[in-house]
């Protein structure tokens, strides 16, 4: 009898392709075979092994909602070789993707909550996708606040959909540029993201934060959500390792006895206290 | 299944090999090769190594080869078209002449690629594959199966087990269903056996030298011991030799190869000793040093597997300590954990 190949990957064609920033992309990816595309499904936080055939693997999380079907996004940043071979390829190319791996973002625990979006950077992504998730569902929601900072204007992703939260009267979407980042035309704030979050006064009192970034804003990010009384448990992140096989078998991706890939990525404050220094 | 137990004499030892061979079963065992001895596919039982304590390597390629094709696929200006590799392609085996640490090392394997989503490109290898070991009459200053609950006449994990009980005879152990069906390959050379012949008679008397849930405790403690690590594995160059010649090490890579038009990827044994193994691309590594590297595969072994799955990673084989360029000794490595650690 023929067994499952839990490394084969499905054929994805890329549909659209959108220049976000200088190296930053995002692939709108078909199912190239339809039966395929309509059995699967994901929720928000998971991730996949996308890959280039001849290359090799590459870990993105899938930046998509999981409330829109038939097709699954991916931004990524040009970062080495295999990110580099997929930011040569053209729309109607194929590539692979193997997934959906990881756990999730609990958005359906989150109901009737005040949500608070804190990404930065290329960290936008994940995060992308369970703010449509949670926007497409909004009246499960109460606030909807969005923080989002990049170390320039040029380096801002997702534009457009900045530009239509910016519109939403049920959205409160703040954007910040690194001190000397801002454009003369910048209408939105600057500095660094913690120093702009404490500027937001955010109240913690029936709220959830999701906080994406790199390490060091994440760093500086918690004591400010700690001042304004966010407790471990009401605060979200995501964690990166290096990853192959994305099932916790090929060994690389743990944090002591945790595997990012299965157990993970996405953490609460309480759980990444629990996890020795490994990531 | 109830144990059974029989006779084979040493001088048909070759005629059972014959009959394996006959009967279209490839036969893995140890082999001389140069300095080392590897597990490879044998045609008599000439060229079987029973003369060694242990082969260089372990056994595990039998379901876990070095490298391995997981898929294929060709490219044409339409795309991209997949030709399905199936797992389960491989003939049933018989891994003769082997260790029982070989044999119970497949169970740490078992559980890290039968736990969830399984591959089946191991479990249906490990599945086709029928155990023959041999007890130990000797052992060396670098085994320690006895610590870590195995031992040199340990049938757990073997389908059948041989026992050299005098100079012409050896006491089979029929074990499992799959021992007996292989039996049976052979039951012409079999007879009878005196049931109460004691097997420990013949075998190996491998100290215990330390209690291991006393190191597991101890290791499960010793994360942030770094002092601890650092001066176990100040000589460790990283080479990942002891991963490779480990029973138990399941830790693998993807490597894709190809020219124009086809392709395969490709699964390879990889190592936590290497310090690319959790490079960031940018830059950045959770494990930084060797001591962080040391740590994870002694904690991965003794800490993390024994709470996640149930079982030790390591079967006191020694073959870490044999093959390391540097002279690094995992039981020296233990008993000083077992000593100095305070929980
Ligand atoms: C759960 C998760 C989600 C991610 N989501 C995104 C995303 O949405 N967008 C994005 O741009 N990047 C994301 N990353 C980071 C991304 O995986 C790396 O930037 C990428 O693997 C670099 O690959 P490369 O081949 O270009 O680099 P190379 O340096 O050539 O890669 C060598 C190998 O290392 C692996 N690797 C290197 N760094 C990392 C890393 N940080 N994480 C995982 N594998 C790594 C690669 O997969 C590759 O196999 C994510 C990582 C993780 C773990
Ligand atoms: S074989 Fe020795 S030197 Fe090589 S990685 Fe293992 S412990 Fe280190
Ligand atoms: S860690 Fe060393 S002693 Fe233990 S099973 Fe592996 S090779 Fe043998
Ligand atoms: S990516 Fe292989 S174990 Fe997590």
């Amino acid at each position: 009898m023929e067994q499952q190949n839990i490394y084969q990957p499905y054929l994805m064609e890329i549909e659209k392709i959108t220049e976000e920033a200088p190296m930053v992309k995002t692939f709108r990816l078909k199912f190239t075979n339809e039966e395929e595309g309509n059995k699967f499904s994901f929720r928000t936080g998971q991730f996949g092994e996308y890959s280039v055939f001849g290359e090799g693997e590459v870990t993105f999380c899938v930046a998509s909602p999981h409330t829109r079907k038939g097709y699954i996004e991916c931004t990524f940043r040009q970062a080495g070789r295999v990110t580099a071979e997929l930011a040569s390829l053209s729309e109607g190319d194929t590539i692979g993707f193997r997934g959906p791996y990881g756990n999730i973002f609990p958005i359906d625990d989150w109901k009737g909550k005040n949500l608070l979006f804190i990404a930065g950077g290329i960290a936008l992504p994940p995060m992308r996708s369970v703010i449509w998730s949670c926007l497409d569902l909004r009246d499960q929601f109460k606030d909807i606040s969005i923080l989002y900072g990049a170390r320039t204007v040029e380096d801002l992703v997702y534009k457009n959909e900045l530009a239509e939260w910016k519109e939403r009267p049920d959205v409160h979407l703040v954007t910040t540029v690194d001190p000397g980042g801002e454009t003369p035309d910048w209408s939105g704030e600057v500095g660094f993201v913690p120093t702009i979050l404490d500027k937001m006064i955010p109240v913690s009192e029936n709220t959830i934060a999701i906080v994406c970034g790199p390490p060091v804003m994440i760093k500086f990010t918690f004591p400010v959500l700690e001042k304004y009384g966010f407790k471990d448990e009401q605060v979200y992140t995501t964690l990166e390792n290096r990853m192959k096989c994305g099932l916790g078998k090929c060994g690389r991706c743990n944090v002591g006895k945790v595997f990012v890939c299965k157990d993970g990525p996405v953490f609460t404050r309480t759980q990444l206290k629990e996890l020795p220094d490994e990531y | 299944m109830e144990k059974e137990l029989k006779i084979l004499k040493y001088s048909d030892l070759p005629k059972m090999i014959e009959k394996f061979i006959s009967q279209g079963y490839p036969v893995l065992a140890p082999v001389h090769k140069g300095k080392i001895v590897e597990i490879e596919y044998v045609q008599s039982l000439d060229s079987i190594a029973l003369d060694v304590l242990l082969s260089t390597q372990s056994a595990k390629k039998a379901a876990f080869p070095k490298v391995e094709k997981v898929l294929e696929y060709t490219m044409n200006k339409a795309g991209v078209v997949q030709h399905p590799v199936d797992p389960a392609d491989s003939k049933e085996t018989i891994l003769f002449g082997v260790r029982p640490c070989d044999a119970s090392g497949f169970k740490s394997l078992d559980a890290i690629f039968g736990e969830g989503p399984s591959d089946q490109f191991y479990l249906s290898k490990k599945e086709k594959t029928t155990i023959i070991s041999f007890s130990c009459p000797v052992a060396d200053e670098y085994c320690f199966c006895t610590s870590v609950g195995g031992g040199p006449g340990n049938t757990a994990g073997s389908d059948l087990q041989f026992t050299s009980v005098s100079k012409d005879e050896l006491l089979v152990e029929i074990l499992t269903e799959k021992g007996k069906k292989a039996s049976r390959i052979f039951a012409d050379l079999l007879t009878e056996a005196n049931s109460a012949i004691d097997k420990t008679k013949f075998i190996a008397d491998v100290k215990v030298v330390f209690d291991l849930d006393s190191v597991v405790a101890k290791t499960t403690a010793s994360f942030g011991n770094a002092e601890l690590w650092l001066e176990q594995s100040l000589r460790c160059i990283g080479c990942g030799a002891c991963a490779f010649v480990c029973p138990t090490c399941a830790c693998f890579d993807f490597q894709d190869e190809q020219d124009t038009k086809k392709g395969v990827r490709l699964r390879l044994w990889d190592s936590c000793g290497f310090s690319l193994f959790t490079l960031h691309t940018s830059g950045h590594n959770p494990r930084e040093v060797q001591s962080q590297r040391w740590r994870q595969r002694i904690m991965h072994k003794f800490a993390y597997m024994p709470e996640q799955l149930k079982v030790v990673g390591c079967e006191g084989c020694g073959r870490c300590s044999r093959a390391c360029p540097v002279d690094m000794n995992i039981k020296e490595h233990l008993t000083a954990i077992r000593e100095q650690v305070t929980v």
